[in-house]
C-alpha cells in the first residue's frame, strides 16, 4: 500500500470530505495560499478556491462562533487552530456554545463542525506553542475528542469526524506530521470511541495516547528483550472514552499504566485510573495503577528540558518495568 | 387595505409600507411580549418558575420593529434579554411559557429556561446566556447563508454591554471582510446591567463603532416601532443585495431592572419614570389612531386578545409534562449511545 | 557518613519484620553492639544491636510498624554530623502507612484485622485468596512493603496441595453464633498466626500414625533419687543439678535415635535426610502458646548438661527471647504433659521432622508379675511418625528402644 505522512494523510481526507458534500468548508488561519502553518491544507486553496478554503483574520473566538453559526446554518465547518494552545482564546464559542447548543435547545439543533487542533511539546516552541489540552475538552459534555496517532487513523477518524452530527475536536501531535505509514486511498472511516490495541502483551496493560503510543511501543520493544510482554493500547479518542477494552485488557494484563504528555495532574490517565478501579477489572490488579504524564510544568524552551517535561520511552521502560517487577 | 381610513399623505414610510392589518399584528406582537413577561414574573413571583429571568419591558418597539421585516428563513441570534426577539419571530407564547415552566412542552423541552429559548423552525437560533455569545454565531449563519446563495439575512440582537466584548469586534471585523448579510441590531438600554453606557465606553454610540468595521452606523429611536423598522428595513435591503452588514443602534430603555435580583440603585425614579412615559406601546396607538389604521375599540380588542394568549399559555404550561430525571443526559450527543 | 541502620534478615523466610520496640529514641546516643531495636517475626521477638557509635536519628520505621528486610529503619550519625533528611521516600515513606492501620483499627474489635496489622495485599491476590480458600494472613508477601501479590498466592496453593475446602471463618460470622457481650475478642498474633498455620499444614498434609508404649519407671525414679542426692555443692551451697524426669526423657529419646539412625530421619519432599546427630526439640507452653527449642546433639550431653540448658531455654522461652537458631532444625520433639495429669495423647509432627513423641503422666497401678499383682511407677508414650519417612517398623523400634532406656537408665551409659 502507498505510504502517506500524517499531514498528507489529513489533508487527503479534507479534500475527499470536499468532494463529498458540498457543506464542507475549511477555516482557519494561514491555511489558504500559505498551506497552512504545518503545511496541512498544502495547496488545498489552489483546488478548491478561497471560498471553502477561507483564511480566517486573526480572531479564534470569532471563528470558533463563525463555525458555531455555519452549522447551525447547515454547513460543514472544518475550523483549523494554528496552535492547540489557542483554543483558550475561544473556549467561550468551544464550550458554551458548541458543546451545549444542542443539549440547551432540547435536541432540535445539531453542531455538525470539526476542530483541529495542532498540538504537543518538542518543536523548541516553548509555554504557549507546545500545550496538550486535550484533556481540558474531553471534560466538557457535548464534545467528541478524538487524538489519532497514525496516518491512517488520522483520516479515517477525520472522516468520521467531518460525518459526526456533533462537534468533534481533532489533537494531532505536531511530531506526528511527518510520519509515514500506510494509508488506503479510498475515503474510510475509523469510528470515534473504539480504542485499538496496538500490541499484544501479556505482562502489563499500557494505555496511551498520541504520540506516546509510539514511544510506548518503542519501550514495549526493550522490554521484550528483558521478557516483559507489554500490551499497548491507543486510547485514540479521549470522549467518549472506551473504558471496555481497557478493562478486557487489565483483566488479563493485571497491570496497568497510562501515559500521556498533558499535564499528570487531572490528565487523561486520573480518569482511566478511576475507571478502572470503578470497575470489574479492580479485582484483577496486581500492583497499583502507574501515570507517566506531563510535569508539572509549563513546556520549557531549552530542549534537554523540554524533553524532561514529558514521558520519554527509556522512562517509560524504567516505568513499566518496576511496575511488572513489583518495585510499585 | 385599511380598515378605518386613509393614511396621512404626509405619514413615515413605515405606515405606509404595511397594511393596517400587518401593523395591527405588530401592536398585537408587542402587548403579546409585554404581557408575556408581565405574567412570567407574576407566575415567578408566586414560585410557579424558578431560576431567573431579564425582562425588557419597554423595550418591545425595537424587537417588532427589527424582526417585522424578516422571513421566516431568516435567522436571529438573540440575547438573554430575548423574550422580545422571539415573540417577534414568530414563536408562540404558550410554548415559550411552557419552558419557563421546565415542561417537555417547551421549546427546549426544559433543558434551556429562559435564557436560552429557541424555535429553529422559526429562524431562531436561540437567546445566548453568555454576553456577545450570539455575535459570531449570527456571522457564521450569515456565511452559510452565502455559502448557500440564499438571499436571506442573518439578525443579531446584542445590547450595549455586548459591545465591548471581543467577540464584538471580532465579529463585525469578519462580517465586514466577507461581505455577509449580517444586521447586527443593539439594544442600547443605557446600562450593562448596572454600569451606564457612559462609564463603559469612550464614544457616545455604540454605532459609532461600525465605522472601525467599515460598516454603516445607523442610529434609530428604540421606542418607536416606525423608526427602527425603517432603519432595519434599509439594512436588510443592503444584506441582500450583498452589500454586507450594517449595524443598527437602537436606544431604548428597560424599565424594570436587569434581572429579578436587581434592586435598581444606580438609577433615579425620575428616570425610569421618563422613559415611563416614552412607552413604546402607547406611542404606537396613539401613531395608529392618528393615522386613522385603527380605532379605539379595535386597540382594546387587540390587547384582550393577547391578554387572553397569554392567561392560556400560562395554563398550557402548568398543565405540561414534566422532565423525567433518568433522561438528564439525553441529547447531549445526536447519537445517544456516545 | 551516617551509618544506615538496617531491619535485618532474622529468620530464613522472612520478607518483612515487625520494630516491637524501640530500645533508644531520636537523638539518643548510642553504643556499638548494645541493643538497639526488637524485631518480632512470627515465631520470636529479636534484639538488634546498633551497628556503630554515634546519634540515633532519623526512625523511619517506628514501633508497631513493618518494613522489609534490609530497608532501612535509621540512621546512627557521628557526634556533630549534620543530619540529613530521612532518605529516599522508597523507604521512608514506606513504613509510614502502615503506622495508622493499629491505631485505627485496635479500637473497633470486630474489625476482620483484629491484630491491627492487616496484611497488605493487591486486589487481585485478595480475590485469589478468597477463591482458593487461603489466609491472606498466612501467606508472605513479596511486594513493596510486604504486599502479598497474586504469584504469592499462587506459591501458597501450590504449597499447599489440599488447601482448606472451606473458606476460613470470619470473626463476625463466628461472632454471630454468640450472645454479643459473651465473648472477648482475642487479637491472633504473629505467633498464633504461625502456628495456626503450620500446625494446620501438617494435620492436612503429612501422613501420621501413632504408636504407644508403657514404661516401668521404678529404676529410674530410683536412679533418679540417688542422682540428686549425690549431686555436689556449687558456689551458694546449692546443688549442681535436680533432674526431672523430662530430663532423662530427652536424654532416652537421644539416645534411642542413636540406636535406631533410620528414625533420626526429616522429610525432604524429593529426598529424606538422616541426621548424625540427635537434636530433640521439647514443647515449651508459654503465655499464649508454645516454643519448641531444640537441644542438639543430645547423645553427647550428660543428664547434669541436659537438664542444665533445658532450664535456660524454657526461660528464654517464656521470655520469647529464643533465637531461630535456638528453635529451628530438630530431628524430633517432645511434648510432654505429664504434670497436667495427662496419662496419653497424640502429639501433631512439627515438619519437616518425622516424630514426636507424646508423653503423659507417672501411675503407680498393679502389674502381674509371675502371677502376683505387683506395685509399678509407669507412663505412656505415643510417639507420632510421619509415614513418608518411617514406616511402622522402624516407628516401633525407636520407641523400643526408648523404653529399654526409660525402663534401665544405666543403658544411657553404655
Amino acid at each position: 500500500m502507498r505510504e502517506l505522512t500524517y499531514a498528507q494523510a489529513i489533508q487527503e481526507a479534507l479534500a475527499q470530505a470536499m468532494d463529498a458534500d458540498p457543506a464542507v468548508f475549511l477555516m482557519g488561519e494561514d491555511i489558504g495560499v500559505y498551506g497552512g502553518a504545518f503545511q496541512v491544507t498544502g495547496d488545498l486553496v489552489h483546488r478548491y478556491g478561497e471560498e471553502r478554503v477561507m483564511d480566517a483574520p486573526i480572531s479564534e473566538l470569532g471563528q470558533a462562533g463563525v463555525a458555531v453559526g455555519a452549522a447551525l446554518a447547515g454547513c460543514k465547518p472544518v475550523l483549523e487552530f494554528q496552535f492547540s494552545d489557542f483554543a483558550t482564546l475561544a473556549m467561550e464559542q468551544i464550550v458554551n456554545q458548541a458543546a451545549k447548543l444542542r443539549y440547551m435547545l432540547g435536541g432540535k439543533v445539531n453542531v455538525p463542525l470539526v476542530m483541529r487542533f495542532p498540538a504537543g511539546s518538542g518543536t523548541g516552541a516553548a509555554a504557549q506553542h507546545s500545550q496538550s489540552l486535550d484533556a481540558w475538552l474531553a471534560h466538557v459534555p457535548g464534545l467528541k475528542v478524538v487524538q489519532p496517532s497514525t496516518p491512517a487513523d488520522v483520516k479515517g477518524m477525520l472522516l468520521a469526524a467531518i460525518d459526526d452530527p456533533d462537534p468533534v475536536m481533532v489533537f494531532e501531535h505536531k511530531l506526528l506530521y511527518k510520519m509515514k505509514g500506510e494509508v488506503p486511498e479510498e475515503p474510510y472511516r475509523i469510528p470515534i470511541g473504539k480504542a485499538h490495541v496496538a500490541r499484544k502483551g501479556r505482562d502489563v496493560t499500557v494505555v496511551a495516547t498520541s504520540i506516546m503510543v509510539h514511544k510506548s511501543l518503542e519501550a514495549a520493544e526493550t522490554l521484550a528483550a528483558e521478557g516483559i510482554d507489554v500490551e499497548v493500547i491507543d486510547l485514540r479518542t479521549l470522549r467518549p472514552i472506551d473504558t471496555a477494552t481497557i478493562i478486557g485488557s487489565v483483566k488479563k494484563t493485571s497491570r496497568m499504566a497510562c501515559v500521556y504528555e498533558g499535564v499528570k495532574t487531572l490528565g487523561i490517565g486520573a480518569e482511566i485510573s478511576a475507571r478502572i478501579a470503578e470497575s470489574e477489572a479492580f479485582d484483577y490488579l496486581d500492583a497499583p495503577i502507574l501515570r507517566l504524564g506531563g510535569a508539572e510544568s509549563p513546556i520549557p524552551y531549552n530542549p534537554e528540558l523540554e524533553k524532561a517535561a514529558v514521558p520519554q520511552a527509556p522512562g517509560i521502560v524504567e516505568g513499566l518495568r518496576n511496575l511488572v517487577r513489583g518495585r510499585l | 387595505m385599511n380598515a378605518v381610513g386613509k393614511i396621512k399623505p404626509n405619514a413615515r414610510p413605515f405606515y405606509q409600507k404595511y397594511s393596517a392589518g400587518q401593523l395591527k399584528e405588530a401592536l398585537r406582537k408587542m402587548y403579546l411580549i409585554r404581557r408575556f413577561e408581565e405574567g412570567a414574573e407574576e407566575a415567578y413571583m408566586r414560585g410557579l418558575i424558578h431560576g431567573t429571568m431579564h425582562l425588557s419591558i419597554g423595550q418591545e418597539g425595537s424587537a417588532v420593529g427589527a424582526t417585522m421585516a424578516l422571513r421566516n428563513s431568516d435567522y436571529i441570534t438573540s440575547t438573554h434579554r430575548g423574550h422580545g426577539h422571539c415573540i417577534g419571530k414568530g414563536a408562540d407564547p404558550k410554548l415559550m411559557f411552557a419552558e419557563f415552566f421546565g415542561k417537555e412542552e417547551g421549546y427546549c423541552r426544559g433543558r434551556g429556561g429562559s435564557m436560552h429559548i429557541a424555535d429553529v423552525a422559526t429562524g431562531n437560533l436561540g437567546a445566548n446566556g453568555i454576553v456577545g455569545g450570539g455575535l459570531p454565531i449570527a456571522v457564521g449563519a450569515a456565511l452559510a447563508i452565502k455559502k448557500q446563495k440564499r438571499d436571506d439575512v442573518a439578525m443579531c440582537f446584542f445590547g450595549d454591554g455586548a459591545s465591548n466584548e471581543g467577540a464584538f469586534h471580532e465579529a463585525l471585523n469578519m462580517a465586514a471582510v466577507w461581505k455577509l448579510p449580517v444586521v447586527f441590531v443593539c439594544e442600547n438600554n443605557k446600562y450593562g446591567m448596572s454600569v451606564p453606557t457612559e462609564r463603559s465606553m469612550a464614544v457616545a454610540n455604540v454605532a459609532d463603532r461600525a465605522s472601525a468595521y467599515g460598516m454603516p452606523g445607523v442610529i434609530a429611536d428604540g421606542n418607536s416601532i416606525a423608526d427602527v423598522e425603517e432603519a432595519i428595513d434599509e439594512a436588510i435591503a443592503r444584506a441582500r443585495r450583498g452589500d454586507g452588514p450594517t449595524l443598527v443602534e437602537c436606544k431604548t430603555y428597560r424599565t424594570r431592572g436587569h434581572s429579578r435580583s436587581d434592586r435598581n440603585r444606580y438609577r433615579t425614579r425620575e428616570e425610569i419614570e421618563e422613559w415611563k412615559a416614552r412607552d413604546p406601546i402607547p406611542h404606537f396607538e396613539a401613531e395608529l389612531m392618528a393615522h386613522g389604521l385603527a380605532t379605539e375599540a379595535e386597540v382594546n380588542a387587540i390587547r384582550n386578545s393577547a391578554e387572553a394568549e397569554i392567561a392560556a399559555g400560562i395554563e398550557f404550561a402548568r398543565l405540561g409534562t414534566d422532565p423525567n430525571p433518568a433522561e438528564v443526559t439525553r441529547d447531549v450527543y445526536s447519537n445517544e449511545a456516545a | 557518613m551516617a551509618v544506615e541502620v538496617i531491619l535485618p534478615r532474622v529468620d530464613m523466610d522472612m520478607a518483612t519484620g515487625k520494630i516491637s520496640k524501640w530500645h533508644h529514641k531520636d537523638g539518643d546516643k548510642v553504643a556499638k553492639g548494645a541493643a538497639l531495636f526488637e524485631i518480632e517475626t512470627d515465631k520470636a521477638a529479636m534484639e538488634i544491636d546498633a551497628p556503630a557509635d554515634g546519634i540515633l536519628r532519623n526512625i523511619v520505621v517506628s514501633e508497631g510498624c513493618t518494613a522489609p528486610v534490609g530497608s532501612a529503619v535509621a540512621w546512627i550519625y557521628a557526634e556533630g554530623e549534620a543530619v540529613s533528611a530521612p532518605a529516599p521516600a522508597k523507604v521512608a515513606a514506606a513504613p509510614v502507612a502502615p503506622a495508622a492501620t493499629p491505631a485505627a483499627a485496635a479500637p473497633v474489635a470486630s474489625a476482620p484485622a483484629a491484630n491491627g496489622e492487616a496484611p497488605r495485599a493487591t486486589p487481585l491476590a485478595r480475590r485469589m485468596a478468597r477463591q482458593a480458600g487461603l489466609t491472606l494472613s498466612a501467606i508472605a508477601g513479596s511486594g513493596p512493603r510486604g504486599r502479598i501479590v497474586a504469584a504469592d498466592v499462587r506459591g501458597a496453593g501450590e504449597a499447599k496441595p489440599a488447601p482448606v475446602a472451606a473458606p476460613a471463618p470470619s470473626t463476625g460470622s463466628v461472632q454471630n453464633l454468640h450472645v454479643p457481650g459473651s465473648f472477648e475478642v482475642i487479637p491472633v498474633d504473629g505467633m498464633r498466626r504461625t502456628i495456626a498455620a503450620r500446625l494446620t499444614e501438617s494435620k492436612q498434609t503429612v501422613p501420621h500414625f501413632y504408636l504407644s508404649v508403657t514404661c516401668t519407671l521404678d529404676t529410674l525414679l530410683a536412679t533418679r533419687e540417688r542422682l540428686n542426692a549425690s549431686a555436689p555443692k556449687g558456689a551458694g551451697g546449692k546443688p549442681l543439678w535436680k533432674l526431672s524426669i523430662n530430663d532423662f526423657i530427652i536424654k532416652a529419646m537421644g539416645a534411642a535415635l542413636q540406636k535406631v539412625p533410620a528414625a533420626n530421619v526429616t522429610w525432604a519432599g524429593d529426598s529424606i535426610l538422616r541426621h548424625k546427630s540427635s537434636d530433640v526439640g521439647v514443647a515449651v507452653a508459654v503465655e499464649g502458646g508454645l516454643f519448641t527449642p531444640v537441644l542438639r546433639a543430645v547423645e553427647t550431653k550428660t543428664l547434669a548438661a541436659i537438664s542444665a540448658e533445658m532450664k535456660e531455654l524454657a526461660a528464654k522461652s517464656r521470655a520469647r527471647k529464643l533465637q531461630p537458631s535456638e528453635y529451628q532444625g530438630g530431628t524430633t520433639a517432645i511434648s510432654n504433659l505429664g504434670m497436667y495429669g495427662i496419662e496419653q495423647f497424640t502429639a501433631i509432627i512439627n515438619p519437616p521432622q518425622a516424630t514426636i513423641l507424646a508423653v503423659g503422666t507417672a501411675v503407680e497401678r498393679f502389674v502381674p508379675v509371675n502371677g502376683q499383682p505387683v506395685l509399678a511407677t509407669q507412663m505412656t508414650a505415643t510417639l507420632s511418625c510421619d509415614h513418608r519417612a518411617v514406616d511402622g517398623a522402624v516407628g516401633a523400634e525407636l520407641l523400643q528402644a526408648f523404653r529399654s532406656l526409660i525402663e534401665e537408665p544405666l543403658l544411657m551409659l553404655a
